[in-house]
């Protein structure tokens, strides 16, 4: 709600200046977004009057004028508007004035001729942002007056920023009515009398829908004429409001919305056909709106219709074929209650919001109908001329909202509250604030005017005292709570726990959109469905992803693009996979991710570069997963995933159920994805890794261990965690470690062949071990390794 | 010879000595087996039982020099060559150290956790829910009926008409209350999204509310804990100032502004005392228990502590902005 101070002050004028006004605005829960000036700065500018005006001898465009400024002698101007005449009362900057931009009116010389001012438009004036020529002021504008002083442009216009309940200050009058409650003022509402009714025409209204709209007036105003110059003290209190003048018929009915709060709307009588109806639209009804769009409508949308058609969108927006135009010379002016919930929604439904709208859907006062007609009527007569009808009231009382009796507990405001106002100051508070309030020993009991349809609940009034007492007078107070201890599982390892471990390791955490781009996710999970935004902010963001990879590959992408070759970073957070049987369709799981690319380690002067491979990242997989304490439940799977690199891609398996993958991106992805070179993976179900063992201790060996190492020749397809958990399964006795030390290839070794250098590690948990034990055992794993995997040992 | 003049003898050649070998050979030539000084000893038998003790005595005494003037020769032999391997090893301790590349936490969760940390302390336990949520538990639970105005103020991403993206946390707030009865004290931390996309909104962002229902919670705590919060969580003492708003919600509800070095207003956190209604809606006896609610933006509350001016930034996961925060 956009107002200017000062016909809020004509209201009501505290002894506040303007930044106080704001401040007790804003505390009182109507926050102040914005004070701005309603007018730029300029100074020496006059209301003054072209007395002569003649064709200037050199140039086309331009004319020479006398000027009446209110001094002894006319000023001579030359101006190119091309609505300069004789006759003409205009805005006029006069020799020494600046105008906005700092721009100085000096002695000039145009074509020859001497130019001692300049007659301004009002974007010169930097009032109005259009361009039609200079001011055209009315007749009665006193020549040589300050142009701020009859325009009142000394006034700064308040952007209140009202909360969806305070829609009884969507009008000056609620606004005012606030700042003399707050003041403890009283309010001077301008008189509105009834107009003379000169005729009996009128419409008969046939309320048809009386649930969603239980009011409405009409009246017939005949022998209007629409061509009438909108007076400028209201196109101004508009402008300052931010509405543009339009008509003075579409003026007054929004001078009333913002004046009272209540909107109105005026048909062209002459276009109705019988009686005004006020029903539901049919189902695909269709209605051509005032911006002249057609739109088909609902059963559940109110209209406003005659006999034939529907006129409009009731409270809303009107229809083309009705409106009124500078043509129209009979009008149909209509002041009614709809109901918020037969409105509510509708407005956005078709993509339209409209002051109405706005005001409707949040409420109006129920009682306010007919002060609003005539307020209008008596504004259209005193500037369009013709007279007026009788109002016609069609009304379903049943319907009309009851004034509301609510009860406030001395008991219940002192608990919520935390503090005890004294009794005397909640009902001053309260009648100040227009109630009718009888209290006893216990409560108040308050009848709330039709004004404040917001008040429905003891809450409401608790929330009135507060908000009036002040805020800030409430003290603050430590919480009072039973001490009770937070429960926390020890077994339960957090996501964070894993992000630390992460971050220790070297990784960054990022924080990456949930929404990703639909063409990187199919390029990596071409299978999965998955869920889209219907309206997403752009494209590239309205896929919901199901694995944190593409906006972890995101990540490392922009990164590189910006000389950052060693990356790696981690992401705890939920993927969006759609199940059928899932909450709402969609199953989401929070899930722990990581991406490398680049170096592995710092440069360094003593440490040799290396990029960074399966290997690294399987490490820090194996890390996050010791810290379950059962890593060896958990086993790594040779198995292809569409994203990643056929030959560098493993399932990671838990108890035989796939929990998460880590591999390089497929290398055929990467510059599509915009990745700069081998970039590595991986992605955990967190609630799979959630739970650690609890420790059970046991002894320790106090007898020494012994190592044996064993280097084995194997065919290199042979998986090296078969050859370990095989050895593991032979059940040497007492191996307590076992450690693969050494790969090798090459010289010495038959082609398709490695050598693999074990070391074996036994310890017996009472007593020294044997020589001859230990070599039983050790020769047990090598005739296993060679019946079951062909190895041989390498001399 | 006399016994001083082989004792001054020995000390010189010890002096001389510039390796262990040769002292060792020092040592033989006097005090070994066929020594001097030894043989001195042997010659005591040549003289009478009453010159023989002072003889021995002083015999011995030479001995005794001797050997100590080796033994000193000895470790100030083992200290120069200590020294000089020492200075043999010397490095150069400036040269920078072999460093395993650590990264960091997101400024988003450090500050998060600082909040469940302080909230934490109190008794507060942290609960996390959906992104995807249904109408009921966004808006209708929290008295945010179809067509009302708040929602409009939303900007929800909807995938259906009763399916959304959060738009808010305190779904949670009505999940937990679905299950659990009074006393409660809960945050929960996390993301939710709205549409809107410029300088100071990205359409997705962290929110931490909060939860306090209990038989006598009051506005007045509302007030005491959440001063108490912003100026643990500033680690200055800010002046605060609580504003009357409205939030379906939350009745009677606030808005906290904390001014600024530069004397502005900004607000920073929405609260309330909890709406009657959402209490009801999720079978607490509205008469019997009260609470109060309150929602902050982390983003905003991390700009403000480590001055970025970007919110975008948050989202960019440039590492120059990130390691800033390691």
């Amino acid at each position: 709600m956009k107002f200017s101070e000062k016909w809020l002050r004509s209201w009501v004028n505290p002894a506040l200046d303007q930044v106080e006004l704001a401040e007790q605005l804003s505390m009182a829960g109507l926050e102040v977004d914005d004070v701005t000036p309603v007018a730029e700065a300029f100074s020496s500018v006059v209301v003054g009057e072209v007395t002569k005006c003649w064709q200037h001898p050199d140039a086309d465009k331009l004319q020479v004028t006398e000027v009446d400024v209110g001094a002894d002698e006319p000023t001579t101007i030359v101006c190119g508007a091309p609505n300069c005449r004789q006759g003409l009362k205009v805005a006029v900057a006069t020799v020494g004035a600046v105008l906005p931009g700092d721009f100085k009116i000096k002695k000039a010389k145009l074509r020859g001729q001497p130019s001692h001012g300049m007659l301004c438009s009002n974007s010169e004036l930097g009032l109005t942002d259009d361009h039609d020529g200079i001011v055209e002021l009315p007749s009665d504008a006193p020549v040589g007056m300050d142009y701020r002083d009859y325009l009142e442009l000394n006034d700064v216009t308040f952007d209140v920023d009202l909360t969806p309940n305070r829609a009884d200050c969507l009008g000056l009058r609620g606004i005012a009515r606030e700042v003399g409650v707050l003041n403890r003022m009283a309010v001077n509402a301008p008189e509105v009398p009834a107009v003379t009714v000169a005729h009996q025409q009128h419409r008969d209204i046939e309320l048809i829908a009386e649930e969603a709209c239980p009011r409405y007036l009409g009246r017939v105003l005949t022998n209007v004429n629409v061509k009438a110059e909108t007076p400028l003290w209201l196109s101004e209190r508009l402008r300052r409001s931010g509405i543009r003048s339009i008509d003075p018929v579409v003026d007054i009915t929004n001078y009333v919305l913002l004046e009272l709060g209540h909107p109105m709307h005026a048909f062209d009588n002459d276009k109705l056909s019988g009686a005004v109806q006020v029903r539901m639209a049919k189902a695909e009804e269709k209605l051509t709106l005032l911006d002249g769009n057609e739109v088909t409508l609902q059963d559940d949308v109110l209209v406003i219709a005659d006999s034939e058609q529907a006129l409009a969108m009731a409270g809303v927006f009107g229809g083309e074929s009705s409106g009124v135009t500078t043509e129209s010379q009979n009008i149909f002016l209509e002041s009614a209650f709809f109901a918020p919930a037969a409105i509510a929604g509708r407005a956005r439904r078709f993509g339209l919001h409209t002051d109405a709208s706005h005001r409707y859907e949040r409420g109006v006062d129920p009682e306010l109908q007919r002060q609003a007609m005539e307020r209008a009527s008596q504004l259209i007569i005193d500037i369009c001329g013709g007279e007026a009808g009788p109002v016609i009231e069609a009304k379903a009382d049943r319907y009309l909202p009851q004034p509301q009796q609510v009860t406030l507990r001395k008991e219940r405001l002192a608990r919520v509250l935390g503090i005890r106002i004294d009794d005397a100051q909640v009902t001053e508070i309260l009648e100040r604030l227009g109630f009718d309030v009888v209290s006893d020993a216990d409560q108040w009991q308050v009848s709330v005017p039709t004004f404040r349809f917001d008040i429905a609940i003891e809450e409401d009034l608790i929330e009135e005292v507060a908000r009036i007492y002040g805020y800030h007078r409430i003290e603050a107070a430590a919480p009072a709570a039973q001490l009770r201890m937070v429960s926390r599982k020890e077994a339960h390892l957090s996501g964070s726990s894993f992000k630390n471990l992460l971050v220790d390791r070297g990784y960054q955490e990022a924080i990456t959109y949930s929404f990703v781009d639909p063409k990187h996710q199919a390029l990596l999970f071409a299978e999965s469905p998955t869920l889209n935004l219907p309206h997403p902010i752009s494209v590239d963001m309205s896929s919901m992803r199901v694995s944190l990879w593409p906006g972890l590959i995101g990540a490392v992408a922009h990164n590189q693009k910006r000389q950052q070759q060693s990356l790696a970073f981690c992401e705890t957070g939920l993927r969006f996979v759609p199940e059928r049987d899932a909450e709402n369709g969609v199953q989401q799981q929070a899930m722990l991710a990581g991406i490398r690319a680049g170096k592995v380690q710092l440069e360094h002067w003593d440490e040799t570069e290396r990029a960074v491979d399966f290997f690294d990242i399987k490490g820090d997989v194996e890390a996050v997963l010791a810290t379950t304490g059962e890593a060896e439940l958990y086993t790594f799977v040779a198995e292809a995933h569409p994203a990643l690199h056929p030959g560098q891609s493993a399932a990671i398996f838990k108890n035989g159920k796939c929990v998460g993958y880590a591999g390089a991106i497929h290398p055929q992805f990467e510059k599509k994805l915009g990745l700069n070179g081998r970039t590595f993976v991986f992605e955990l179900e967190l609630d799979a890794i959630a739970q650690r063992r609890l420790p059970a201790a046991k002894p320790i060996s106090r007898f020494p261990s012994i190592r044996r190492d064993l280097a084995i020749v194997v065919p290199t397809q042979l998986a090296v965690g078969e050859i370990i958990k095989a050895i593991e399964k032979v059940g040497v006795n007492h191996l307590v470690d076992l450690n693969l030390f050494d790969v090798y290839e090459g010289t010495g070794v038959a082609d398709g062949y490695r050598s693999l250098a074990l070391s074996l590690t036994l310890q017996h948990d009472d007593r020294t071990l044997e020589d001859q034990e230990i070599n039983t055992a050790v020769k047990a794993v090598v005739e296993m390794l060679t019946n079951e995997f062909g190895a041989t040992l390498r001399e | 010879m006399e016994l001083n003049d082989i004792v001054a003898k020995a000390e010189a050649a010890v002096a001389e000595a510039t390796t262990p070998q040769e002292l060792d050979s020092v040592r033989v030539e006097y005090m070994g087996k066929k020594g001097l000084l030894t043989e001195q000893l042997k010659s005591l038998g040549k003289l009478s039982a009453e010159e023989r003790p002072a003889a021995g005595q002083a015999i011995n005494q030479a001995k005794q020099q001797v050997q100590q003037a080796i033994n000193a020769r000895n470790e100030a032999l083992k200290q120069a060559q200590l020294a000089e391997k020492l200075a043999a090893e010397r490095i150069d301790v400036t040269m920078p150290g072999r460093r395993a590349a650590v990264g960091g936490l997101h400024p988003v969760t450090q500050t998060i956790q600082r909040i469940e940390q302080f909230f934490g302390d109190l008794g507060f336990r942290v609960v996390e829910g959906p992104e995807v949520e249904d109408d009921f538990h966004n808006f209708d639970a929290l008295n945010i009926p179809a067509n009302h105005p708040a929602r409009a103020d939303h900007d929800t991403f909807y995938f259906t008409p009763k399916t959304m993206l959060r738009t808010q946390t305190s779904g949670v707030q009505i999940r937990t209350m679905e299950h659990e009865q009074p006393p409660l004290r809960i945050i929960s931390p996390g993301r939710v999204y709205r549409n809107d996309y410029d300088q100071t909104h990205t359409p997705m962002f962290h929110q931490v509310e909060g939860l306090m229902v209990d038989t006598d919670v009051s506005f007045t705590q509302l007030k005491g804990i959440l001063e108490d919060f912003l100026v643990n969580f500033f680690e200055e003492s800010l002046e605060v100032r609580f504003r009357p708003s409205y939030f379906p919600f939350t009745e009677p509800s606030a808005e906290v502004d904390v001014r600024r070095k530069d004397g502005q207003w900004l607000e920073v956190l929405g609260c309330g005392m909890v709406h009657p209604k959402v209490l009801q809606s999720v079978g607490i006896d509205s008469e019997k228990y009260t609470g109060f609610a309150f929602g902050m933006g982390v983003e905003r509350l991390t700009m403000l502590r480590y001055g970025v001016n970007d919110l975008r930034a948050f989202f960019e996961n440039d590492v120059r902005f990130l390691k800033q925060f390691n």
